[in-house]
């Protein structure tokens, strides 16, 4: 019976839940799902971790290779973030070239990047003018059950955490660039940027953490983005019915109290990790 | 037909402004829009009929398309078309139109800062002159923090550069609410409130222009 009814009326179904203050899946309006964190997952890759929220999975590899500045800031390096949602994550996703949604989710990963200061550009470079480091962050949807940009965050900052880069010294004899691979050390992390996702139901409800069915049910969508220090990095509402200022803070509130929850989740995952070694 | 300009003086500063109604002849709607040298074409094809791979059965698909100055259109482009097509899905009535498609095509001329702004405007008042029924109209405002702390709204490219923090906000004309937000840079959050706040004021403006600027259109062809 109940199996029926989320087929024929599923916008009914979730709409008799949230009367109660839960959802389908048991949970609170404002709880989030099960987060898990595995750190260093790939080990060819120079930083990797992979992220599970609820049935949501990303992985994340951060790929390290020597170019040459850019020429507008030759102190500078670069970050090149790329989110791949490929055919097996979910039915919704087609083959070929990048879609909308994963096309909007690179830029939003770029933004937050830039706009937080996570890493400084500047940390890159070896030798000004002539030679830096360009970091490939690639995330993978292994699976797609809503909520992609909170997973794809934590995974980008689990997996530049995890970033060994080796040694580089430019030989004075012949000015190329020799790599000590025996010789690694970890990235300078400057802030630690959360995002939390909200969905906005039938105008009025505020749900954190919105499962694909949640989405796609869902009259509005936004994303805070914090620090450590409780800045704001991004607020991300692409469009979808208006949200009063209350509603706001109350995100922004959440949001903080899950930055901190996450950074502890990090922290403890990589010190888990030195003390296994 | 309807040209008009406007300066805006007192708190909130907003550079010129102008905005020209159907002045193409094959979309079913067009509307160019300038903000200082900001500048953007906009054209609306529909109802018309849908793919069906596109199809959805109880609204119209509606598709934005924003072509850039130079070149072909990327990621950054493809973001900025989420921001257009979700608020102006939240603010029309698709649901009169079921099976049939409306297409939204944005042409940047010249982007002096504040772009995401001015191509929200024209997105709206492109849809105005299509005539699509719509709940609420809507408008984009976009605000600089300098160095300083000082809020600058409508900045230039030069001001966007300068600035610590960056955001556009769309609203509506109903309730003055925050329909799109789009920010770069870190902000705290009383930065934000106030931004908001200065948003809501300069969107009365550009709400008083395009009610003024229709008025004229209308009047004249009467």
């Amino acid at each position: 019976m109940a199996a029926g009814f989320k087929t024929a009326e599923p916008l009914e179904y979730h709409r008799s839940f949230l009367k109660e203050n839960c959802r389908p899946d048991g949970r609170e309006l404002s709880e989030f799902r099960t987060t898990t964190l595995n750190i260093g997952s790939i080990s060819t890759a120079d930083g990797s971790a992979l992220v599970k929220l609820g049935n949501t999975t990303v992985i994340c590899g951060i790929k390290a290779e020597l170019a040459n500045p850019p020429v507008e800031g030759p102190g500078k390096g670069y970050i090149v973030p790329n989110v791949d949602l490929p055919p097996l994550c979910s039915s919704r996703f087609r083959p070929g070239p990048p879609g909308e949604q994963a096309q909007a989710a690179s830029q939003f990963i770029a933004d937050v990047i830039e706009s937080s200061e996570v890493i400084q550009t500047e940390d890159l470079c070896i030798e000004r003018g002539k030679l830096c480091w360009v970091l490939y962050c690639d995330l993978m949807c292994l699976d797609y059950d809503g909520n992609l940009l909170d997973a794809c965050i934590v995974a980008l900052l689990a997996a530049l955490k995890n970033t060994q880069l080796p040694d580089v010294t430019i030989s004075t004899e012949t000015s190329a660039p020799e790599v000590n691979l025996e010789k690694r050390r970890g990235l300078h992390i400057h802030k630690h940027p959360v995002a939390t996702s909200f969905c906005i139901f039938d105008d009025s409800v505020l749900i954190v953490d919105p499962t694909a069915e949640e989405e796609s049910l869902a009259t509005a969508q936004l994303a805070v983005v914090t620090d450590e220090e409780g800045r704001l990095c991004s607020l991300h509402k692409p469009g979808g019915t208006s949200l009063s200022g209350e509603k706001l803070q109350e995100c922004i509130s959440r949001a903080t109290v899950r930055q901190r929850e996450i950074q502890k989740l990090i922290n403890k995952v990589l010190h888990s990790v030195k003390t296994d070694q | 037909m309807a040209v008009m300009e406007a300066r805006c003086s007192s708190s909130v500063m907003l550079r010129e402004f102008a905005c020209e109604q159907n002045f193409l002849s094959q979309p079913d709607g067009s509307a160019s829009f300038v903000h200082g040298d900001t500048s953007v074409y906009a054209g609306v094809y529909g109802p018309a009929e849908v793919k069906v791979s596109k199809e959805i059965y109880d609204r119209a698909t509606l598709e934005v398309l924003i072509q850039p100055k130079v070149g072909l259109p990327g990621v950054r482009e493809r973001s900025q078309e989420q921001c257009v097509r979700e608020t102006c899905e939240a603010s029309l009535l698709l649901s009169l139109h079921p099976r049939s498609s409306l297409t939204l095509i944005l042409q940047v001329l010249h982007d002096d800062g504040s772009l995401l702004s001015c191509l929200l405007n024209a997105a709206c008042m492109s849809l105005m002159d299509a005539g699509l029924p719509m709940s609420c109209l809507f408008c984009g405002v976009t605000c600089a923090i300098d160095a300083d702390g000082q809020i600058i709204t409508d900045p230039t490219a030069a001001q966007e550069k300068e600035s610590r923090a960056l955001m556009t906000f769309a609203i509506d004309s109903k309730k003055h609410n925050v329909l799109m937000t789009s920010t770069k840079g870190s902000f705290s959050v009383n930065e934000l409130q106030q931004c908001i706040a200065v948003s809501q004021k300069a969107s009365e403006k550009l709400f008083q222009f395009y009610r003024d600027s229709v008025r004229r259109r209308y009047s004249k062809t009467l």
